[in-house]
């Protein structure tokens, strides 16, 4: 019902790095304090201090484990938050054109003043990235910090969202995901970055580096095993070798 | 509908005005801007420029915004009106508070001032505290180190003159491998992820050692699930590994440590010490000359192997006695792979990762650096292995010989203080020797005889009386304890109400949730608190509490001090006790009120130094009797800790143009606030790795006033004044244990890293160790369930591994009852893959009691949520010698949480079951219950 832009200039997203989330919750928390202060209605919180709090988040981080074939369990921390698609079918669905994606960067973005928040945008997103705000009755979503990134009353190294901005482990990037020599780009190639469902279609900008393989060490035992091979059998064997070693040390007899 | 779009203002205004100031949402003390609008607080996020964080700020601290404006403030003083533990009070004046605490305080002070116990649940103005309870005059006085990580502080102390977090850091910059023992969060919050995320960047290797793989363990790149309690076991087997094969540092451990000190070996009172000349120097044999010598001299080569014979006795190398005892069988990894539930292949496969790293990945550095024998090096050598540790190990019986044995282990590699290791922060290094022993000596309106806490050397610095009985109420350094250098709060309010040693008056606490998440045995602790004896007194006369928050503490005292939120207030963060000093630089920060209170509340340090004025306490008055400072903000400027040494070190003198020494600034306050809230004195190149030996470094922290002269020293990897405690123990000395303690003296004092079993006698059937972290979000944060916090952690499941949910018929959902040898608990179950077998756990203090925090009653922090606080006591279960013994590491008293053994049963189906038990009444709120609804925007 709402049409995208034939093309953007830029597509500017996140690169999300899984093997270095620690599940922190900084990105959530900092995302909550920017966009409640600035871009649009606040994200409020109902029952905030009752039984069944429940809030306007932009970007949540949830928790997976996975059971490898071999070896013990692991846990992975994934944050989510609107992957600003190419195809993005919470713009098509939209009835008002409230939602919309730009032209200039590729950023998805609503405009609340047209939000009649009918949450077909959010019933649409495969991913679950959009949420109503109950106090104010229009969607919410990651807004990439639109009033960051160009914001000329922040110094230049502060215009990234607020999310990469506080990550203590650097595991968000942000950048042109459209230019193959941007930084994210590259490391999106190094490290083998995903797209999130890409059999629905939707094109995300947004990419996922994977974890590395773990609990590999035990694989290593026989490059390792002959670092291990003991001075002697005997402890006054022991006491041999020590000797001849320090005599190798530097101002020693050898 | 087209493509349209709507204009957007793209630069809108950030703030009026950017406030740099110091977070306190937790302990990690990050740089935080905090834009303000309209004179509020908008929006904070982390300070570039700050040493500790970089910019970078994590959920808590982004989340302040939401504790200053938290429900659950407390506005006023108050004075109990119902019955302790009701939540019943009246709004009271300052003038009132102040003169209702000091009619307490003051005859006390006249008759027998150990009868204040002066606790502060938090330790970070602990200088100005103590200096307080020194003034005032009780020995009854410590931080929550005791039940926090003490055995790692006072281990780290001990072996090499710090340990990790405000002691050291690893060298993020060079290291390879990083080892991380039982830490899922930690006290260095942000500085540890960013380390992690800057390591990982370039491929190091990350192994986590923890029996839950979460946080930082779930993405370490080899996950070591080990059982809870044998860490050290571990660390000892690798340890073996390592020494057999030779893979240890031989020149750093000949040069820097005690291994070539000589063991008196003679029969005697100074067997097992370590042998010095005249003038007390270690005494080593010079493997130029073959003669012994004192072990500091010019050109001295120590030997790690000679003997010294005389009199028919031969004295060995502390080294000797190493490899006589870690090349032994039972540290072989086959012997203890059972028991740490670790493959010896894989023990194997870490020690050989740790060799590899440390010694085939070893690089230099071109930074020329003379030693304290006056050695010139022209190079500085790296072995890129750095370790990290903190409550997970601690916590446990054995925790302080595990957390030796985790120093020791990387000292051995050569680690500590290299390129690539683990290094120490200033005023760190510093060996035992230039800390203070304990002072426990209290006399009417006198001050006490010196610091309360310290590092004992043997059995003569025992805080005990005359008649051999503790001095302290919390039993710190008695043969119990000996070496418990953080006191043991977490037996203040039992030994109060027990009356043993003796009874007290007033109880004063700071920031401490006795009476809920910070005490074992809640239950009993609750009851302490209102027992009454047979005059219907309350067996604590008198309790004074101070908070900032509703927490479930405030109900059980008699007089509230309302603090300020962190905002609020003056604080200094002080080279003086625990400052923010990197590895490569001496720092300190302030907080500064970027808002003014609401609410009728003040500072608490603010509120002391008016207790002080009013009782007219010595350090605190001038000779004209007039009072030497009117608030801490004043304190922080103008006291004097020696002259020219005060709270702060940076831009001292008259025009604030010195730094560490240097007369009182009166714009000190100021100049730290242009500054950002912090000031940086940076080590010079050279200076900047082998501190403990570094002519160049020494001579800089005397210069900063760190220290008074240079303090070279060896690290210890025997440490002589376990073997005189050991010593006393068998027989030597006036100072006697008593005979109870006898044995377990001589067995757990061992100069050298042992391991034993901490499963306690009495557990028998209780087979499942039960755990718990906090989460990252709100790891060592201080108050309230904040309103974003808690969104992401509002309920705290047990977490049970596959095996035992199969084993228990248990699914998602269902209800467990837990018991341990103390009691029980029933509770809402979750399956967790990724966890130890044998192993539960919970987060630990999301459970509230209903009425405190300003939560609704029926939120599910006091409905679903619990604590394992219940299933732990302070004492062990009965062994049947008619004794009760703590369950406390019987070396540091440090509190043995994680000891703790339980056995698991489905409990009744989740409909019939409401709540988790044991549920307890609500409270009465002080403060109501917070807004049905938050929309917050301070700029519109």
């Amino acid at each position: 019902m709402t049409e995208l832009p034939n093309s953007t200039d830029r597509k500017m997203g996140l690169v999300i790095d899984l093997d270095t989330c620690v599940g922190c919750h900084a990105c959530v928390i900092s995302c909550k304090g920017w966009n409640t202060e600035n871009y649009g209605a606040p994200l409020s919180d109902q029952n905030p201090y009752g039984g069944d709090p429940s809030g306007t988040f932009l970007n949540r981080v949830h928790s997976y484990e996975v059971q490898p074939e071999q070896g013990h369990a692991q846990l992975i921390h994934f944050p989510k938050s609107c992957l600003h698609c190419e195809d993005a079918p919470c713009v098509t669905v939209c009835p008002t054109g409230a939602s919309y994606k730009r032209v200039e960067d590729g950023i998805v973005l609503v405009n609340e003043d047209h939000c009649i928040g009918c949450g077909l945008c959010a019933w649409s997103c495969p991913y679950g990235a959009r949420e109503l705000d109950l106090a104010e009755g229009v969607m919410k979503k990651c807004t990439l910090c639109v009033d960051r990134i160009y914001n000329e009353n922040l110094p230049e190294v502060d215009r990234i969202p607020s999310c990469v901005r506080t990550c203590p482990a650097g595991a968000r990037h942000f950048g042109d995901l459209g230019d193959p020599d941007s930084d994210v780009s590259k490391l999106v190639a190094e490290r083998g970055g995903m797209d999130l469902m890409p059999e629905l279609g939707t094109k995300p900008v947004n990419k996922y580096l994977p974890p590395r393989p773990k609990d590999t060490i035990e694989e290593e035992i026989d490059i390792l095993a002959p670092l291990l091979a003991p001075v002697a059998e005997e402890p006054q064997g022991f006491m041999g070798w020590l000797d001849k070693a320090l005599d190798k040390l530097p101002g020693g007899a050898n | 509908m087209t493509h349209q779009q709507p204009i957007l203002d793209t630069s809108p205004k950030v703030s009026d005005e950017i406030r740099k100031t110091t977070c306190y949402m937790c302990a990690c003390r990050c740089g935080i801007n905090v834009h303000m609008k309209n004179g509020k607080v908008a929006y904070i996020e982390g300070n570039r420029d700050h040493p500790v964080n970089k910019g970078v700020l994590c959920a808590k601290g982004s989340a302040g915004i939401m504790q200053v404006n938290a429900p659950s403030r407390l506005k006023a003083p108050m004075l109990r009106t119902g019955p302790r533990g009701s939540g019943q009070f009246k709004e009271i004046t300052w003038d009132e508070a102040l003169a209702i605490a000091v009619g307490w305080l003051e005859p006390v002070r006249h008759e027998a001032p150990e009868q204040l116990a002066f606790f502060t649940g938090r330790d970070q103005s602990q200088s100005f505290t103590s200096f307080w309870a020194q003034s005032y005059g009780t020995p009854n006085y410590a931080a929550h180190g005791g039940f926090c990580s003490v055995n790692m502080a006072t281990a780290g102390i001990y072996t090499m003159g710090g340990a990790f977090w405000e002691f050291g850091q690893p060298d993020w910059e060079h290291t390879k491998l990083f080892l991380l023992f039982g830490v899922a969060e930690d006290h260095d919050s942000n500085p540890i992820k960013m380390g992690i995320g800057k390591i990982k960047k370039r491929g190091a290797r990350v192994i986590g050692v923890n029996p839950i793989r979460s946080g930082y363990n779930a993405i370490a790149d080899d996950w070591v699930g080990i059982t809870p309690g044998t860490d050290g076991l571990f660390i000892l087997s690798m340890i073996h590994v390592l020494m057999k094969a030779g893979k240890i540092d031989l020149d750093y451990l000949s040069r820097y440590t005690n291994a070539p000190v000589l063991v008196n070996a003679s029969e005697g009172p100074e067997k097992g010490l370590l042998m010095r000349d005249a003038d007390g120097k270690m005494l080593v044999i010079d493997r130029n000359t073959g003669k012994l010598t004192p072990f500091d001299q010019p050109g001295v080569r120590p030997d790690l192997s000679a003997v010294y014979e005389k009199d028919g006795v031969t004295h060995r190398p502390v080294f000797h006695q190493m490899a006589e005892r870690y090349l032994a069988d039972e540290y072989a990894p086959e012997a203890v792979a059972d028991k740490c539930g670790i493959p010896a292949k894989r023990i194997r496969a870490i020690a050989g990762e740790l060799a590899r790293v440390a010694f085939d990945e070893a690089f230099e550095l071109d930074h020329e650096w003379t030693d304290f024998r006056g050695e010139k090096h022209t190079k500085m050598i790296g072995r890129p292995v750095a370790m990290h540790s903190m409550r997970g190990v601690s916590a446990h019986a054995n925790g302080f010989q595990t957390c030796r044995a985790l120093h020791v282990l990387q000292i051995l590699l050569g680690t500590v203080e290299v390129p690539g290791g683990f290094r120490f922060k200033p005023p760190y290094p510093k060996p035992v020797e230039a800390h203070p022993t304990p002072h426990c000596k209290s006399t009417p309106d006198t001050p006490l005889d010196g610091p309360h806490l310290g590092f004992v050397r043997g059995p003569e610095h025992l805080a005990l009386k005359e008649d051999g009985s503790p001095a302290r109420i919390d039993k710190a350094f008695t043969w119990e304890n000996p070496m418990s250098a953080h006191g043991l709060m977490h037996m203040v309010i039992s030994n109060a109400h027990a009356g043993d040693p003796y009874k007290i008056d007033t109880l004063f606490m700071y920031m401490a949730n006795m009476s809920w998440n910070s005490s074992m045995n809640t239950k009993g602790v609750m009851e302490m608190l209102t027992d009454k004896d047979e005059n219907g007194d309350y067996k604590i006369p008198h309790i004074i509490y101070s908070d900032a928050y509703s927490s479930e503490m405030v109900a059980f005292a008699d007089l509230i001090l309302p603090d300020t939120t962190y905002l609020e207030r003056h604080d200094c963060i002080s080279l003086l006790d625990r400052p923010i000093c990197e590895a490569d630089a001496a720092a300190d920060a302030i907080r500064w009120p970027v808002i003014e209170p609401d609410r009728d509340v003040r500072g608490f340090q603010t509120v002391l130094i008016q207790l002080a004025n009013r009782m007219k306490l010595p350090g605190f008055t001038n000779e004209d009797r007039t009072a030497k400072w009117k608030d801490y903000a004043d304190y922080i400027v103008n006291h004097e800790r020696k002259p020219g040494i005060g709270p702060l070190s940076g831009f001292r003198g008259e025009d604030g143009s010195k730094t560490g020494r240097g007369e009182v600034n009166p714009e000190q306050l100021n100049q730290y606030i242009e500054n950002g809230g912090f000031h940086v004195a940076h080590i010079p190149e050279g200076a900047d790795y082998y501190k403990p030996w570094n002519t160049a470094y020494q001579d800089w922290a005397v210069g900063m006033g760190l220290y008074d002269s240079p303090q070279p020293y060896l690290f210890q990897l025997y440490v002589e004044p376990m073997r005189k405690f050991q010593l006393a123990a068998e027989g030597h000395g006036e100072r006697q244990p008593p005979e109870h303690l006898r044995q377990r003296v001589k067995d757990v004092m061992d100069p050298l890293p042992i391991w034993y079993e901490t499963d306690q006698q009495g557990n028998e059937g209780f087979t499942v160790n039960a755990l718990t972290q906090r989460p990252m979000a709100m790891y060592h944060s201080w108050g309230t369930q904040n309103a974003w916090l808690r969104q992401l952690h509002g309920r705290n499941p047990l977490y049970v591994p596959t095996k035992l949910m199969r084993e228990n018929n248990l699914q998602d959902g269902d209800w467990a009852k837990i018991t341990s040898p103390h009691g029980e608990i029933t509770v809402p179950v979750m399956e967790m893959a990724a966890l130890n077998d044998n192993t539960v756990w919970t987060w630990n203090a999301i459970g509230k009691r209903k009425g405190a925090w300003a939560l609704e009653e029926d939120a599910p922090e006091a409905t679903k949520g619990f604590l394992l606080n219940h299933l732990i006591h302070e004492l062990l279960p009965a062994k049947g010698d008619g004794m009760r013994w703590a369950n406390s590491d019987p070396i540091t008293g440090q509190a043995a949480w994680f000891d703790l053994k339980v056995k698991i049963e489905k409990a009744a189906a989740p409909s019939d079951m409401q709540e988790s038990q044991p549920a307890f009444p609500a409270q009465e709120s002080p403060v109501g219950t917070g807004p049905k609804e938050l929309k917050w925007k301070v700029g519109k």
